[in-house]
């Protein structure tokens, strides 16, 4: 089938952003200063892509035979993938000089794995899932073992690598089951005959086999094993860009698989697995976050939760879970973001001050984090008029609405416990006597990104329904 | 007797005994080059189902590449003791079992159930001239001209990443 220019004037996000990966690969060869360029041409880059794909959000293509999505939902993930990035670029500036790994490559990674990113979200076909998948994945094995002289970031980058891997053949096999069936990888055509497909038992072998892959990779309960250790080993910055805009790309594609599920508001016979893995992440991230001393572990198992609680919405299956889900993995990249920037600040080299003790008494010494670590912190928790609380309301309610008010409690539970270890952090900064002196490197960039998530926590709760109102007006379309 | 015939019992013979040979082999460097030996014989059954271009990939990327690269990094382990891996290890030898057993019981199911409900292309032209190199080629720059270009992206990507892990010492 012949391509028009049309069709490449639709995909220009991706191609701005390989072109730009292109480019940058050769600022960083052959100019000496290239490497202090690089984190500028990539927020560039992004912002770009951003812009473009505002453009994009109201008018949706289905682009080279099937295989490429523009536009609607894939457009409003792009938006938010090129803010994160922008967001972890900027916290990157200052945090890879600090710590000794300050090699150019690092942008070129984050670069191609927002690529593949974009690939996820956009695809019409598995084949593009796949490519996507790998093609964000490779980079975040890459960068998490990129500080090679830190024990802890090698066992890190070597259990992610093999964990990942793994997840990786799961969904393989899933896909080879599911073309065995349909004999096409079209996704096009797996969400237009999806309740037909699902009467049949090797599909849905093969399409449980590509959620559980997915699983490992949003980090639900009973495939969470490598979170803690990678969260904690990674560098703060690349843990940053893993827990969200990994996890938000994985939901991507869930959402993708289950486009039928959601668009008939029925549900379907797998909202139990989703029951299952929202029940036991919320309570087991909740539970085991009470007792973690360390701020990167303690994120890392409320990032579990989290997931938990968007696997709610998942079971829910219907339109309101689909909004709900996209404002949450929004509130939640940039609650994340914001948290782990604080991190990245305070910490030393080694990571040495990332433990509970180190904030003691953080309001006195710097109060400008200690209050963006408040809101960030109540924010997470859940409190009202920050963005996390909007987050948990609209995926709660789509469980009611779908007749599992039991799973919205489940969830309230959960949210009651991990308020406890939420605002031991705020105790910690405003309540405790300070320890020992911490030496605090200053960071105007990595501030500009704290500065920035905060006023995104905010907006996003203070003004909900204009994020809201755009979702739900592309899902009626 | 039919050429084609004898040339598929020639291949698939090769290929059979190879792949016994590669398995009851103690010396892994030559159990390596017996599956080179299968891997040329694969190439040779899918040349006689009109799958050039398969046969093609088969002989440079698996025999050609990665084989190699087996051999490379076989000849420099200096891996002597090769019966140590399965014996004493016996969940690994139950874990073998049941995955042979799987793989084996799905064959099955499809063998004995599925032949029906698996419409096979009736057009024999066309299933003929799919395997060609000029129609993959045309396919992967038409249709598939997006998961070509990011496969490419992919590569570039675990190169970089290869790099910066493998690298010596930075500057």
């Amino acid at each position: 089938m012949p391509q028009t220019t049309n069709e490449y004037l639709l995909i220009l996000p991706f191609l701005v952003l390989s072109a730009g990966i292109i480019v940058s690969l050769c600022v960083e060869l052959f100019f000496r200063k290239g490497k202090e360029l690089l984190p500028y041409l990539s927020i560039a880059l992004f912002l770009i892509v951003a812009y473009l794909s505002v453009g994009q959000i109201y008018e949706k293509n289905v682009l080279f035979g099937g295989m490429l999505i523009t536009g609607g939902i894939p457009a409003i993930f792009n938006l938010l993938f090129a803010a994160a990035g922008v967001l972890v670029m900027l916290n990157s500036i200052g945090f890879l000089k600090k710590y000794g790994f300050y090699h150019g490559e690092f942008y070129l990674l984050t670069q191609l794995s927002v690529l593949g990113m974009m690939l996820m979200a956009g695809s019409g076909d598995l084949v593009t899932v796949f490519l996507g998948l790998e093609l964000m994945s490779i980079p975040f094995y890459v960068l998490v073992g990129m500080n090679r002289k830190k024990v802890s970031a090698n066992e890190a980058a070597m259990k992610y690598f093999l964990l990942g891997a793994f997840a990786t053949g799961f969904i393989v096999y899933g896909i080879a089951l599911i073309y065995g069936i349909m004999g096409n990888t079209s996704l096009i055509d797996l969400t237009e005959n999806f309740y037909i497909y699902s009467e049949n038992i090797i599909f849905i072998t093969g399409f449980i086999l590509i959620l559980i892959g997915f699983s490992f990779k949003i980090a639900a309960f009973p495939f969470h094993m490598w979170v803690p250790d990678v969260y904690q080993g990674a560098a703060t910055n690349v843990t940053g860009l893993m827990s969200t805009m990994g996890k938000s790309a994985a939901f991507s594609v869930i959402f993708i698989l289950l486009t039928a599920v959601f668009m008939n508001d029925a549900g379907s016979k797998l909202g139990n697995y989703f029951a299952v893995i929202a029940t036991l992440s919320m309570l087991y991230g909740s539970i085991v976050a009470l007792s973690q001393n360390n701020l990167k572990r303690m994120l890392a198992y409320s990032s579990i939760s989290h997931a938990g609680y968007m696997a709610i919405g998942l079971a829910a299956g219907n339109k309101a879970a689909l909004a709900g889900i996209m404002f949450y993995l929004a509130a939640y990249t940039f609650m994340n973001l914001g948290a782990f920037g604080i991190i990245s600040i305070i910490e030393g080299e080694e990571d040495k001050q990332t433990d509970l003790n180190s904030y003691a008494g953080l309001a006195k010494r710097f109060p400008f984090l200690a209050g963006m670590m408040a809101l960030i912190m109540f924010a997470l928790a859940g409190i009202p008029p920050m963005a996390g609380f909007f987050g948990k309301y609209y995926v709660f309610i789509s469980a009611i609405q779908s007749n599992m008010t039991w799973l919205a409690l489940v969830g309230i539970l959960s949210s009651v416990i991990s308020v406890y270890f939420y605002l031991r952090v705020v105790v910690y900064m405003y309540f405790k006597e300070p320890g020992e002196e911490i030496s605090v490197k200053s960071d105007y960039s990595a501030y500009a990104a704290v500065i920035f998530a905060g006023i995104l926590i905010l907006s996003l709760g203070l003004f909900p329904d204009t994020f809201l109102s755009v979702i739900e007006y592309i899902i009626s379309v | 007797m039919n050429f084609e015939l004898l040339l598929f019992i020639v291949f698939a013979l090769v290929a059979a005994v190879s792949s016994l040979m590669m398995i009851t082999r103690k010396n892994a460097v030559i159990s390596a080059v017996f599956l080179v030996l299968n891997f040329f014989a694969l190439a040779g059954l899918y040349l006689l189902l009109n799958a050039q271009f398969i046969a093609v990939v088969q002989i440079i990327v698996y025999a050609g590449a990665i084989m190699v690269l087996f051999l490379f990094v076989l000849m420099l382990l200096n891996t002597g003791k090769e019966e140590a891996i399965l014996h004493g290890k016996k969940p690994i030898k139950y874990f073998a079992i049941f995955i042979a057993a799987v793989v084996f019981l799905q064959v099955a199911y499809l063998l004995v159930f599925g032949s029906g409900s698996f419409t096979s292309n009736p057009d024999i032209e066309a299933s003929l001239s799919s395997g060609t190199v000029e129609t993959i080629g045309r396919e992967i720059y038409t249709k598939y001209i997006i998961p070509f270009e990011a496969a490419g992206f992919l590569l570039l990507a675990a190169t970089i990443g290869a790099l910066i892990l493998a690298k010596k010492k930075f500057e």
